[in-house]
């Protein structure tokens, strides 16, 4: 947002809510690491405290909409600051969303410890996932901070290597299951995992979806890639 | 082409554009409507000085047309050359054209008297005349028509109960216009426009005198006048803008900067300088 309003007190109001979506992006990449990490090291000391997290999220998102709403009901803003308060309203729904799919991965990786037997299991395809699901979470609050479209739009297309992942990654469980059923136990562990890991990419890419309603005031939700391309170009 | 010479048409009688293309999606015949009221090049002036600049605009016919901008941008000069009000005034000249139903108002054989039974006006401050209730509004129908006693009584009550405004004064109108209330007087006023039962309503800043009820009011009337008249509204309440007008016209200085959809003006204006004015960014 380059020039400033009449009301100086309305520019501090929208760079609050920004710097609160931002420090809330910023406590859940943390949580996505730490889930990673305990998964690595089957520690669920870690585990646990990734759940124990969530919380505070919860309480980011409420905050962060308090703030919308009196905003909203005070400036009766429009164009692209009613855009940007939408789609921050949107994106704080999305990051929360994520801050449960990294509860489940830590809550599953308690079980899978607790079970006992998964050092045997393909844990390191998931690792890679997750390192990918992270990173663009991370890349999609950047964008979000400079309006970056060519950023939103990488964004979009790197979740489907995410998607792909999942796929290869059920097949090989599928195999496991098939060669020995006592890891069945395990292997859905891991599969809920992955299908969390998967979530948060597709949370990553609604956000950058969100960054080209700011900037172009067009909604790109629900459309084909080579649209949104035509739409950013 | 420079801005000011372009003809700017809202959006949806416009070319197709790519960036628009979620409107194409939208039901087009329920938007289609004629041009009531064409203006073309048209310039303005106070003596030497140039108020309006080129301006060229096509209005809908039972559309309400919204005209915002900050003071001095002539958006109320504008107003007052569709029904030739500017010529009270000896210094002031309008060149151009204004066609309204294809009929050039400005050209020099037309009736003023007639104009103005056309194109009604509502004004900022309620001007109600020094008469009683009644007379108020039957003083102009005399000016255009010759109606027996029960017509007239009938054409009153009408107009009246069009301004929403007949159960508040059924029973005193034998009584001063002026012993009413600010907004009752601003009703008044538009069942005087309204009761000579003209094409075009012009309101003014109709509302800035009046309190937010009364406001919700007349605002409440606009939306119903839709129907049977061609409203133009000049207001300095943005919001006011966006909630009672299907098209928004920015201007500035002198020019017409932006013309479209009030929908696609409030939410994803075309040009920076209108997103900058509507955001509250104009300094």
């Amino acid at each position: 947002m380059s020039e400033k309003h009449l009301s100086s007190q309305f520019d501090s109001d929208l760079t609050s809510i920004c710097s609160k979506l931002m420090e809330m992006g910023g406590l859940i990449e943390i949580q996505i690491q730490n889930a990673i990490q305990a998964l690595a090291q089957f520690s669920v000391p870690l585990a646990e405290e990734v759940m124990n997290a969530e919380d505070q999220v919860d309480a980011m998102e409420v905050a962060i909409d308090h703030a919308l709403t009196s905003i909203i009901a005070r400036r009766q803003p429009a164009a692209r600051d009613l855009r940007l308060l939408l789609a921050i309203s949107k994106i704080t729904t999305n990051l929360e969303r994520v801050g449960d799919e990294t509860d489940k991965i830590a809550r599953r990786v308690k079980s899978i410890v607790e079970g006992g037997d998964a050092r045997k299991m393909p844990i390191g395809d998931l690792r890679l996932a997750s390192q990918m699901a992270v990173t663009l979470i991370r890349r999609a609050l950047d964008a979000f901070a400079r309006l970056d479209l060519d950023t939103a739009v990488s964004i979009l297309k790197e979740d489907d290597l995410i998607d792909q992942e999942f796929k290869g990654f059920t097949r090989k469980l599928i195999t496991y299951m098939m060669e020995d059923p006592r890891t069945i136990g395990d292997s859905l562990n891991l599969l809920f995992l992955a299908k969390a890991v998967e979530r948060i990419g597709d949370h990553a890419k609604n956000i950058a979806e969100f960054i080209i309603y700011i900037v172009k005031g067009t909604d790109v939700r629900h459309s084909s890639l080579t649209h949104i391309e035509s739409v950013v170009h | 082409m420079s801005m000011s010479q372009r003809n700017i048409l809202p959006v949806d009688m416009a070319e197709p554009d790519t960036v628009r293309e979620q409107d194409a999606v939208r039901d087009e015949a329920a938007d289609a409507s004629p041009v009531k009221l064409s203006v073309q090049n048209l310039n303005f002036y106070y003596g030497k000085y140039r108020a309006l600049k080129n301006i060229s605009l096509d209005i809908p016919a039972n559309r309400v047309t919204a005209f915002i901008g900050p003071s001095g941008c002539g958006k109320s000069t504008l107003l007052r050359t569709f029904n030739r009000m500017f010529e009270l005034y000896p210094e002031q000249r309008a060149e151009g054209r204004i066609l309204l139903d294809g009929e050039d108002l400005l050209a020099s054989g037309q009736d003023v008297a007639l104009i103005r039974a056309r194109v009604g006006m509502v004004f900022q401050k309620p001007t109600p005349f020094p008469m009683s209730i009644f007379d108020n509004i039957a003083f102009g129908v005399k000016l255009f028509e010759t109606l027996s006693r029960i017509d007239m009584e009938e054409r009153v009550e009408w107009a009246l109960k069009k301004a929403a405004l007949w159960d508040e004064v059924k029973d005193k109108l034998q009584q001063s216009g002026a012993s009413l209330s600010g907004g009752q007087q601003q009703r008044l006023c538009i069942a005087r426009g309204i009761a000579i039962r003209p094409e075009i309503l012009l309101l003014d800043e109709p509302c800035s005198a009046l309190d937010p009820i009364s406001t919700a009011r007349i605002e409440e009337l606009i939306a119903e006048f839709k129907a049977d008249y061609t409203v133009i509204i000049v207001t300095h309440n943005m919001q006011q803008a966006a909630r009672v007008s299907d098209y928004t016209a920015y201007m500035y200085l002198g020019d017409l900067i932006e013309f479209g959809e009030t929908e696609q003006m409030f939410f994803k204006p075309g040009r920076q300088e209108t997103e900058d004015y509507i955001t509250g960014r104009f300094g």
